[in-house]
Order: C-alpha cells, then sequence, then structure tokens
C-alpha cells in the first residue's frame, strides 16, 4: 500500500519546467530517500508532493488528490521540512516546535497537555531541549537544524518529507537522525527525505534516482540495477563499496 | 530578557504615569488646576490630547507589529502598501477642492481633514492590492506598494505645485501632530485600535508560522491568502485611523515593535499588545517632549519622534555591529 503516490507531467518553477512526467508509487511504512545530482529537481519534487507548488497531474496523499484534503487535515497527514529556510529569529525554540502543533490545534486555542508532551518529546528526540528558552537566532547552524527537525517531528504526522535535514549536522547528530528515522517507520511511519550525503541515502529502504527533471529509478540499495541508476545518474564518478554489509558511495577522481 | 506578563505591566504603568505627566503639561509648566478654568483645560484639552496621542501611539505600533510580521522584515512600517501616499493625496485632494480655511470652524475642517487622510490610505492600500493582483505574493505586493507610493506621491506634489497655499498645512499634516486631537478622535482611536487589535489576534498563530517561512505555513495548514487579506485589513484600519486623525507621525510604528522584540523574544499573540502598548507609551512621551522642551512653543511631535526614533535605529545599528563583530 502506498502513502503517497503521483503522476506528474509537468511542474514549473516561474516560467522554468523543473520536472517533467514522473509517476510515483510511495510505500507507506518505509524510509525513501531522494537521490540525484545537483539541479535534478529533488527539492521541487518533494515541494510537489507535499501540496505546497502548483503541479500540472495529480497527488494522491491516502488514495485522496492532495488538493481534495482541507488545509489543516492534511498538515496533520502530512509534515514538511525544508531546506536552509530562514527566519524565526525572534522566536524561542520552545515556541518553535510548538508551531508544529498548529495543526492539531483549535483556531486561537491554548497549548494542550499533549501539545506540550509532543513537543518535549520532540526536542528530547533532537536533544535540543536544553535550549528551549534561547532565540532562534543565537543558536549554532546544527542547533537550529535539530530545533526545526523537532518542530518538523512534532505534528507526529504518519507521513515526514525533510528536504537535506542532515544540513549542518555533525556526524553524531546524522546517527541520532537516522536513528529517529527508523523509530519512526519501525512505528508505521513513512518517511520521505531528499539527501546529499548518498552513504546516509544508501541505507534507506528505497532509493528514488532522479536526474535533470526526471525519476530514473526507484528500488532497494541492495539492488544492483538501483546502483547501476546511481552511477549513470553522477557520471560513474562513484565508487561504491560494501563494508560490513553496509553500501558506501566514495567520489571516484 | 523580560517575560511577556511584566513587560506588559511595567508598559501600562509607565503609560498611567505618563498620563499623568501628560495632564500636568501645559503651555505655563508643570501645574493641577486650581480653578473651573483650570479644570477644563485639563477635561477638554490635556486629557484628551494625552488619550489620544497614546491611542494614535498604539495604533501605529500595531500597525508595524502587523507589517513586520506579515512581510517578514524588520524595516516594513505601517506607511507601507501605499496607504501613507493615499492618505497624502487624500489631504491635498480636500484641501485643493474645498480650500485651506473651510468655513469658520476649525473642527469641521479637521473632520473633513481626517475623513480625506483615512478614505485616501484605505484607497491607496486597495490599489495595492488590486494592482498585486490579491494577496498571494509577498514580493509582488511590496512592489506594488511601492509603485501606488510613487505614483500617488507624485499626484500630491503636482497639486501643491499647482495651489501653493496648501504647502503649509499640507507640512503640517507630513510631521504629524497630536494638537488638535478632541474627545471625538481618542473614542475613534480607541473603537479602531480594539478592532484591529481583535482582528490582528485572529490571525496571530499565521504570523507566528511565517516567520518560519511561507512554505512551511503553508505546510502547517494555514491559509495564507485568507491570513494575509485579514491582517492587511487590521493593517489598514490602524494605520488609516492613526493617520487621519494624527497626520503622519514617523518611527513609532517601525520602533515600537523592534523594542519589545528586544526585551521579550514572544510569540505574535503577546508581541502585537506589547506593540500597541510601546507605541502608545512612546507617543505620548513624545507628545510631553514636544509640549515641554520649549513651552510656551510646541514642537510639532513628528519631529520628536523621529529626531528620537533615528538615534535609536543609530544605537540599535552600533550594537548589531558590535555583535557582529564579537
Amino acid at each position: 500500500m502506498s502513502a503517497l503516490s503521483c503522476s506528474l507531467h509537468r511542474v514549473s518553477l516561474q516560467g522554468h519546467e523543473i520536472l517533467r512526467d514522473i509517476a510515483l508509487d510511495l510505500p507507506a511504512g518505509r524510509w525513501t530517500a531522494v537521490v540525484g545530482p545537483n539541479g535534478a529537481g529533488k527539492s521541487t519534487l518533494l515541494r510537489a508532493l507535499s501540496g505546497l507548488i502548483p503541479v500540472e497531474g495529480q497527488v494522491l496523499l491516502d488514495a485522496r488528490p492532495l488538493h481534495d484534503w482541507p488545509a489543516k487535515q492534511r498538515a496533520r497527514a502530512l509534515a514538511w521540512l525544508g531546506q536552509n529556510e530562514s527566519g524565526g529569529e525572534d522566536l524561542t525554540a520552545f515556541d518553535v516546535v510548538m508551531l508544529g502543533r498548529l495543526p492539531h490545534q483549535a483556531w486561537l486555542a491554548a497549548p494542550s497537555s499533549a501539545d506540550h508532551a509532543a513537543v518535549q518529546a520532540a526536542m528530547a528526540q533532537t536533544q535540543s531541549w536544553d535550549w528551549r528558552e534561547r532565540r532562534l537566532g543565537t543558536l549554532s547552524g546544527g542547533e537550529r537544524q535539530r530545533v526545526l527537525l523537532a518542530r518538523a517531528l512534532a505534528v507526529q504526522a504518519p507521513l515526514l518529507m525533510m528536504d537535506e535535514p542532515l544540513a549542518h549536522l555533525d556526524p553524531p547528530h546524522q546517527a541520532d537522525w537516522l536513528a529517529i528515522v527508523r523509530a519512526l517507520v519501525a512505528g508505521g511511519r513513512t518517511v520521505v527525505s531528499v539527501l546529499h550525503e548518498l552513504n546516509v541515502a544508501l541505507q534507506a529502504d528505497e532509493l528514488v534516482v532522479m536526474a535533470a527533471g526526471r525519476v530514473v529509478h526507484q528500488g532497494s540499495p541492495g539492488d544492483a540495477a538501483t546502483r547501476a541508476a546511481l552511477q549513470q545518474v553522477f557520471e560513474q564518478r562513484l565508487r561504491l563499496l560494501q563494508v560490513e554489509g553496509q553500501w558506501l558511495a566514495l567520489p571516484h577522481t | 530578557m523580560t517575560r511577556p506578563a511584566p513587560l506588559l505591566a511595567l508598559l501600562l504603568a509607565l503609560s498611567a504615569a505618563l498620563l499623568l505627566l501628560g495632564i500636568a503639561v501645559g503651555s505655563t509648566g508643570f501645574g493641577w488646576p486650581a480653578d473651573e478654568i483650570g479644570r477644563q483645560i485639563v477635561w477638554d484639552i490635556r486629557l484628551p490630547r494625552s488619550l489620544g496621542a497614546w491611542a494614535a501611539g498604539a495604533l501605529l505600533g500595531l500597525a508595524g507589529a502587523i507589517a513586520q510580521g506579515l512581510f517578514r522584515n524588520p524595516l516594513a512600517d505601517p506607511y507601507l502598501l501605499g496607504g501613507a501616499a493615499g492618505a497624502g493625496l487624500g489631504v491635498a485632494l480636500s484641501l485643493t477642492v474645498f480650500g485651506s480655511t473651510i468655513g469658520t470652524s476649525i473642527g469641521l475642517h479637521k473632520l473633513g481633514l481626517s475623513g480625506a487622510a483615512f478614505i485616501g490610505c484605505l484607497a491607496g492600500v486597495l490599489l495595492t492590492l488590486m494592482l498585486a493582483r490579491g494577496a498571494e505574493h509577498t514580493l509582488r505586493l511590496l512592489l506594488a506598494g511601492v509603485v501606488v507610493g510613487v505614483v500617488l506621491t507624485a499626484g500630491t506634489n503636482l497639486l501643491m505645485l499647482m495651489k501653493a497655499d496648501i504647502m503649509r498645512e499640507m507640512q503640517a499634516f507630513l510631521l504629524g501632530s497630536t494638537g488638535l486631537l478632541g474627545w471625538p478622535g481618542v473614542t475613534l482611536m480607541g473603537a479602531a485600535l480594539v478592532a484591529s487589535l481583535a482582528i490582528a489576534m485572529a490571525g496571530s498563530r499565521a504570523l507566528d508560522a511565517l516567520t518560519l517561512g511561507e512554505s512551511t505555513a503553508q505546510s502547517l495548514g494555514v491559509r495564507l491568502g485568507l491570513m494575509r487579506i485579514v491582517l492587511i485589513a487590521a493593517f489598514a484600519l490602524a494605520t488609516g485611523t492613526a493617520v487621519a486623525q494624527a497626520g503622519m507621525i514617523a518611527f513609532v510604528g517601525l520602533v515600537a515593535p523592534h523594542l519589545v522584540r528586544n526585551l521579550c523574544p514572544t510569540t505574535h499573540g503577546r508581541l502585537l499588545g506589547l506593540s500597541a502598548c510601546t507605541g502608545g507609551a512612546l507617543l505620548l512621551a513624545a507628545d510631553i517632549l514636544a509640549r515641554w522642551l520649549f513651552a510656551p512653543q510646541e514642537l510639532p511631535v513628528g519631529i520628536v519622534t523621529s529626531i528620537l526614533g533615528g538615534a535609536y535605529l543609530l544605537v540599535l545599528m552600533n550594537r548589531r555591529q558590535r555583535r557582529v563583530a564579537a
């Protein structure tokens, strides 16, 4: 069963065609990583699938057209974390994470105890609870990213879309992110992430390999065909090695 | 860093103290009235004037907070989106058509100008919305606001060139003044403050979500188009009423939200109210200074706010630079 599926004829941004003829089925309860060279259209695909930009074609969330979903209900079903989103400098980290509870709150209602629990749990998961009183603008890039990740986790949506979630994170916190994703998937949630770090992406359940606005291949990283597609879109300039049962990609000069 | 509740209490106490001071300061210096005429001066002139200055400042502080949140820009002020240029043109048109001394009643004349400024301000914002074809795109809104501002200001300048005798009154309006505020103006501004604050509060969560960017806000289920219209309505009502009663007082709307954010980082639900209180206290303090500095002469309050606001921004700029350098 698929959590999200799409058949997109075309997606354009400011008159430029970014994506063309994409049909995807993203399995529920799995972690799918979207990879590809710079400018392949990965972020645009994630935005299109999240209903954040107009598309020519159709996106189905739980077998129902995305634009048929009431805004708030959709926001509870699908959480999105953007790449390099600026702003929020004057809000405290706690207030930022609490924004993730917005889709659950009645209009102007005060946060419930469930909201507080969700915020605390999400901030504990990303180890950002200690800075809850600090302004977002005073945090380092990695600290900020962990607060924003907690914001997306606090939505507690069955489907979590993340665009370059590892930006600014050091290796221990990349490992933490991996553990969070595995726990989410083990709990039945669906995770879709655009990833720059191929070594992390190769640990996903599914890879979507993109190049030049199209999907070249979709499959498990364990399949030889998936790795061949990866080599193809990166112009055969990868060295794919298996170490301790885990595939790694190194730049090949 | 302060908490919102103590800051609100502090601002209200400060406002009350300033109000007492505002009642006591007159053209003869400080003093409490001893006789009937003195009491009449306090009741009919100093009290409404002081309350009016507070209300006008509160409206501007609120409009500034809405604009800075909506456009995610700390330099946004209440005079964006063509409102100021529209109000200016409205006043210039009214002065040109009806002459600068309509009848003999100052009150009627003032009423006419206030109405013209209010209608002009709303017309300017509406024109901007029309040119931007709605409120879906922030950048298009801002650009349309610039276009409307430039074109309407050109119209105002043309009128002033053609009819030079309106120049003096136009200048007084452009500088802003709290000198002629009476009870009707206070009532009107009070009502507008309650209404625009209530409308803006309805969109306060949307403003919070917007701080993280339009896409994030959208992903959180905020209906951006609708919220922008609602917030622009509150913004236009607050700006239009303040400009109509007190002219184009500079800097209060820009500085008040800044001060609040510096003192106490908080969400828009509280920032909006705190900015209004700060704007009120600022303009009332500036009004008292304007009356007292060169008494019995009086400065236009707009000059006082311009100098104080400019000085504040300069201090802020230097502090930012030091923080970046550190």
